[in-house]
């Protein structure tokens, strides 16, 4: 009976991953490898690499810049509504990435809630590469603060006092201690959030369009060109496979991301530590 | 003037911690059970507590709650050397000692840590990292120096040679010292007095001599390692009687009346096989529950009573645990403290 069980669970696993690896190997195995590189030469995947790499560097920069002092502050602070508050920042997580598009566009768009101000000061966002950038950054946050907060809570409070008896100005408590100590947590979420937002569709969509060159992010390229081009579709359908295990690997291999990520993903990020 | 003085108020769950203290050049112990207030005393202090009351070092105010004064803990000269010692884990050695003070070579000498200046913490020993964190707290040069249970987190074989190093390092650290502890010993060792912290009130404030020659109450009379005998006292001819729940008469030459303890050290009860023919009045006998050698002495447990015999006596009465035993003590030695009316 046990026996029977075993073999049974076993196919199971077998049936699951090739359900889920087999679709992925078909992206290498529709064309050969060389014309999967010479696809990838294409105006449409060039000019959506660039529009890719600019504006998720551009995005992660402001997450992690934002990002990292604002979960410092939530994951020391003991406040009334901490767990409200981290709710609402998890939220998007778990919105439709279209309706995180429209929820976008009403509020930073020409007719949305800050368009008016935003337009008295001549800046106009929707459909412009810094809508991409806001697009992204939107979608990515909620990860790496997810994160980062629960590595700053772990660090042991005890460590922080000892900066402030010495004399620790918070700047120095901060930089010194608690970044260092937390950095581990701090590089995983970051790379998840970076994965998350490099391959973000519904939002970036609807906020920002599809423009080649402008707007056109490698997601989005593969959605326009699955009409025009398959092989460019499948070509960038590989770089984002390829993005995707450098990407788990490390998550995998690198030492303090490890524990980290056990760390957090274990644990409900919404419980402040003892 | 004394360069620390504090009067502070912290409300804590169960009750409201109140402590006024003045400290000169000298250390002071505080004792008590866990949960007595005594980590939150040194956290006030340390500007780490939200407290009410007033604190000065040397004259200066850090807290003055009536002027609404309220330096935070990095505008405070305070060593601070903590449970588990929190060295920062990332940082070696020479990084951790220079946190609050670069350039103080000398101290990594003074404290033997200089073949260590390049190793982190999880390398180090137990007493070795309480050097470092004693270290890492007076570079700075603090006027008031506080270490809470700062050998507790030390394995018994060690104890007791840190202890004596850490005796001699905090003599000569020449300023206001506040130690946290729950073991009278340790207390004795390290202080020159020794306060008795209770449900965040001082019971008794004294020199470890004072405190075992006559404690304020059972508590800390026990606390200093005393047996606590509860009964029921009245006169008897000069002396008074206590009687025992458990029936035992015991003499003592101290007055006392109604519900009352009787105080009385381990190393003034002698043991013997049989009922002994000599001075003393008190007997009890029983069976030995307990040997604990403790050094040179045996601490033997016998009915209510724990005795400290040589090791040589002990072997001489042939003492083994389930076998029976007579517990001596004068009259003259047992002190008597009357319970309420």
């Amino acid at each position: 009976m046990k026996h029977a069980f075993t073999a049974a669970a076993v196919v199971a696993a077998a049936f699951a991953l090739a359900f889920l690896v087999l679709p992925v190997l078909a992206l290498f195995l529709r064309v050969p490898p060389g014309d999967l590189v010479h696809a990838l030469g294409t105006s449409a995947a060039r000019d959506a690499l660039v529009v890719s790499i600019k504006t998720s560097a551009i995005a992660h920069a402001a997450v992690l810049l934002v990002g990292t002092p604002a979960a410092y502050v939530i994951g020391r602070g003991r406040f009334r509504g901490r767990t409200l508050l981290l709710s609402l920042i998890e939220l998007p997580l778990v919105l439709p990435p279209a309706v995180a598009g429209i929820a976008l566009l009403v509020t930073f768009g020409r007719l949305g809630l800050l368009g008016g101000a935003l337009d008295a000061v001549g800046v106009r966002l929707s459909f412009t590469q810094a809508a991409v950038i806001l697009a992204v950054a939107f979608v990515e946050s909620p990860l790496y603060l997810r994160g980062a907060i629960a590595s700053f809570e772990s660090v042991d409070g005890a460590l922080l006092d000892a900066a402030r008896t010495l004399r620790a100005r918070p700047f120095r408590v901060f930089a010194r201690v608690a970044l260092p100590l937390a950095a581990g947590g701090l590089g995983a979420a970051s790379a998840l959030a970076l994965a998350r937002g490099f391959g973000e569709f519904g939002a970036t969509l609807l906020f920002a369009g599809s423009l080649q060159g402008v707007t056109q992010t490698l997601p989005l390229a593969v959605y326009a060109q699955f009409e025009v081009n398959l092989d460019t579709a499948l070509a960038i359908g590989a770089v984002f496979v390829c993005f995707g295990i450098v990407v788990l690997l490390a998550l995998k291999l690198i030492p303090g991301w490890t524990r980290s990520v056990s760390l957090w993903t274990f644990r409900s990020a919404s419980s402040p530590s003892a | 003037m004394d360069p620390l003085r504090l009067s502070l108020d912290v409300p804590l769950r169960e009750f409201a911690l109140r402590v006024e203290l003045a400290v000169g050049r000298e250390v002071v112990a505080l004792v008590g059970p866990s949960g007595a207030g005594k980590t939150t005393l040194l956290r006030a202090i340390a500007g780490l507590q939200p407290a009410r009351g007033r604190i000065s070092v040397d004259g200066d105010s850090w807290l003055d709650s009536a002027q609404g004064l309220e330096l935070p803990a990095e505008e405070r000269s305070v060593g601070l050397v903590f449970q588990d010692y929190a060295l920062f884990p990332h940082l070696s050695v020479r990084k951790n000692v220079e946190f609050g003070r670069k350039g103080h070579a000398g101290l990594l000498d003074r404290f033997r840590l200089a073949a260590l200046a390049d190793a982190k913490p999880r390398e180090l020993s137990g007493g070795e990292r309480q050097r470092v964190a004693l270290a890492r707290a007076l570079a700075p040069d603090p006027a008031v120096l506080l270490l809470d249970e700062p050998l507790a987190a030390l394995d018994a074989h060690t104890r007791g040679e840190v202890r004596t190093e850490l005796q001699r390092l905090l003599r000569d650290a020449h300023r206001p010292t506040l130690v946290v502890t729950h073991d009278f010993e340790d207390a004795a060792t390290l202080a020159t007095r020794v306060g008795v912290l209770v449900e965040g009130r001082l019971r008794q404030l004294g020199s470890p001599a004072e405190l075992v020659a006559s404690p304020s109450d059972p508590f800390v009379a026990s606390l200093t390692g005393a047996n606590v005998l509860r009964g029921r006292a009245r006169p008897a001819k000069e002396l008074t009687e206590l009687a025992l729940p458990t029936g035992e008469l015991i003499r003592s030459t101290d007055l006392a009346e109604g519900d009352a303890v009787a105080i009385v050290y381990p190393w003034e009860v002698t043991l013997s096989r049989s009922l002994p023919d000599d001075s003393a009045q008190n007997h009890i006998a029983g069976v030995v529950e307990s040997l604990v050698p403790v050094g040179n002495r045996v601490r033997a447990r016998v009915g209510p009573l724990t005795a400290e015999v040589t090791a040589d006596s002990a072997e001489r009465l042939d003492l083994r645990v389930g076998g029976r035993a007579v517990a001596s003590f004068k009259a003259t030695a047992t002190k008597l403290l009357s319970q309420g009316p």
